[in-house]
């Protein structure tokens, strides 16, 4: 029987988007062989867990600590490892976060780790996962024996409406030492996107010309209210035109929107490999030949100075109504 | 201050990737093979520190085939110090791997030891935290500032919709991503000088670990997209399949 620990991420007292989709994961290693999934909450005490149940969690341990205001990653190891023999699979999210917590976990306990993770399926003693490698340009399937620590990539499996107890239960932390003290978070920009979060991330590359033309990019991310978020090549991250965190490719962030939108981006292999998972990808270029045109759905060949404020008239007008 | 810098060598970025026979691993046939790209922000980081504090010791640490001397003499002609080969075959089990750089940095006097934040073939991104976890030092991941005073280490890492922001006491481990600095070349002086740097093999075992590669295969093709039209003349009607046909909008 493998009963799953789902360990959520709590930020500013409130848990992070992607614990549903989590929990999902969890309830789908825990079902094959009549687990239960628990799910864990570090924080310092004010979290509300009621959607826990719903979204298929068992039980919910609340572990509260006046260090877990900010991630404390060492507070957080130690209180897992404290449960972690009732366990066959530990889950967190692939987020930054989760992909810091992940492999401390796996080494604090002794299990092998696997990130990013878009598939799991348990088998007998084994677990089964599939996650991207090369930057998406290849799949690798990996069986995991024993206890096992997954970090699955936001996004892999949607939220369920599984109907489960919840039942909240505390539990204490054991002592640790705190031995990383993060001391805050800087919001880059207020509202902004991350765009490996957004629904919709619409990409600018060489052929904006100068950075100043990004401002085209932000009025049609704008466009779309609050869903969509600006990304960039590598060729214009590397001029500075962008900052790092928008890169989307193999030395950036791999995304999978429901919408990607590349602007002036001729498509190179490492840019695809960071996108190429999207639901719909939408190519605007000059250059009729581009390799972006290749993994498109659908493309517009044209000056994007005149193709993308149309765009964005357009999105503005199907919002309204 | 006394850096190790652990080092992996990966395909060029560029490299377009064939399923070797076997069905688990690359075809290496004609792929250029470079220092993990994430790796040359741990090496700058690391000669651009001891260059600041006027004495210290750079040390690159590498596991694996004998392949990889050829990525540690690159990051000694960038003006590392001192290589070491950790020679053996390195486990599809990253922990095992955390094991075997764990086991030859533990007693090594280092202040700091870097990684970059994953390499850019296996995206495994657990190898510097394990190490971490496994010499109980202070760690943080993907780290785009890093500032040394008074024994203290101050960074910053990105998180969704934010900059993280910690500090701990050295010794410390930390995994380097894009934005911490601007690595420097080899130059030609530095490639002539790498060949007189210290170079040592130390043989390893690597245990085989709890993980195995069941199969590599490319993902699917995705089906074939179509020009919708040219210029803002096509705006129409490329809205009228976004809402209407994929129903993203």
């Amino acid at each position: 029987m493998a009963n799953v620990l789902a360990v959520l991420e709590v930020r500013n007292g409130a848990l992070r988007k992607g614990s549903a989709e989590l929990l999902a994961a969890a309830r789908r290693l825990a079902d094959a062989s009549g687990g239960t999934v628990d799910a864990l909450v570090c924080s310092t005490g004010a979290v509300n867990t009621d959607p826990l149940g719903a979204a298929g969690a068992d039980r919910v341990l609340s572990a509260s600590h006046a260090d877990f205001a900010n991630y404390c990653p060492d507070g957080i190891v130690a209180t897992v490892a404290s449960v972690s023999a009732q366990y066959r699979a530990i889950v967190v999210s692939a987020s930054a976060t989760g992909k810091d917590l992940a492999p401390r976990i796996a080494a604090r306990i002794n299990a092998p780790c696997a990130m990013d993770v878009t598939s799991v399926d348990l088998s007998g003693d084994t677990i089964r996962v599939v996650r991207p490698v090369y930057a998406g340009k290849a799949l690798q399937t990996v069986d995991l024996r024993g206890s096992t620590v997954i970090a699955v990539r936001p996004g892999a499996y949607a939220g369920l409406g599984a109907g489960k107890a919840g039942a909240n239960i505390s539990i204490t932390v054991p002592p640790f030492t705190k031995r990383l003290d993060v001391t805050g978070i800087r919001t880059a920009n207020t509202g902004s996107l991350d765009v490996a979060e957004a629904r919709v991330v619409i990409s600018g590359g060489r052929g904006l010309g100068d950075p100043k033309h990004f401002v085209l990019l932000e009025e049609l991310a704008a466009a779309f209210g609050g869903e969509a978020a600006v990304g960039a090549s590598r060729a214009v991250v590397d001029a500075g035109w962008a900052e790092h965190g928008a890169q989307v490719g193999q030395t950036g962030k791999t995304v999978a929107p429901e919408l990607y939108i590349a602007v002036g981006i001729s498509g190179a292999i490492q840019h695809l490999a960071g996108m190429r998972t999207a639901k719909v990808i939408v190519a605007i270029n000059r250059d009729k030949d581009a390799p972006i045109f290749k993994v498109a759905d659908y493309g517009i060949v044209g000056d994007l100075f005149e193709v993308v404020p149309a765009l964005t008239a357009a999105v503005k007008q199907v919002k309204a109504h | 201050m006394k850096i190790a810098v652990c080092l992996r060598r990966t395909p060029d970025t560029t490299a377009k990737i064939v399923i070797a026979a076997g069905g688990t691993s690359i075809d290496e046939t004609g792929v250029k093979f470079v220092p993990n790209p994430y790796d040359e922000y741990a090496i700058e980081a690391a000669i651009a520190l001891k260059e600041k504090a006027g004495a210290g010791e750079t040390v690159v640490v590498a596991l694996g085939a004998d392949s990889v001397q050829e990525t540690l003499r690159t990051a000694l002609a960038m003006g590392i110090d001192r290589a070491v080969h950790l020679q053996g075959n390195a486990s599809a089990d990253g922990l095992e791997n955390a094991r075997a750089l764990a086991d030859h940095v533990r007693g090594g006097g280092y202040d700091l030891v870097l990684f970059g934040k994953l390499a850019v073939d296996d995206y495994g991104q657990q190898t510097g935290a394990m190490v971490a976890e496994l010499l109980e030092l202070p760690c943080a991941t993907a780290i785009t500032m890093l500032e040394i005073a008074d024994g203290r280490a101050t960074v910053e890492r990105e998180v969704e919709g934010g900059v993280e922001q910690a500090t701990c006491a050295l010794p410390a481990v930390f995994t380097c991503d894009k934005g911490l600095n601007n690595p420097r070349l080899p130059s030609l002086k530095g490639i002539m000088a790498a060949k007189k740097k210290p170079f040592d093999i130390a043989p390893v075992t690597v245990a085989a670990g709890a993980v195995t590669v069941a199969s590599l295969v490319l993902p699917p093709e995705r089906a074939a997209g179509r020009i919708v039209g040219e210029g803002a003349a096509a705006v129409p009607a490329l809205m009228q399949l976004l809402v209407s046909d994929a129903k993203v909008i």
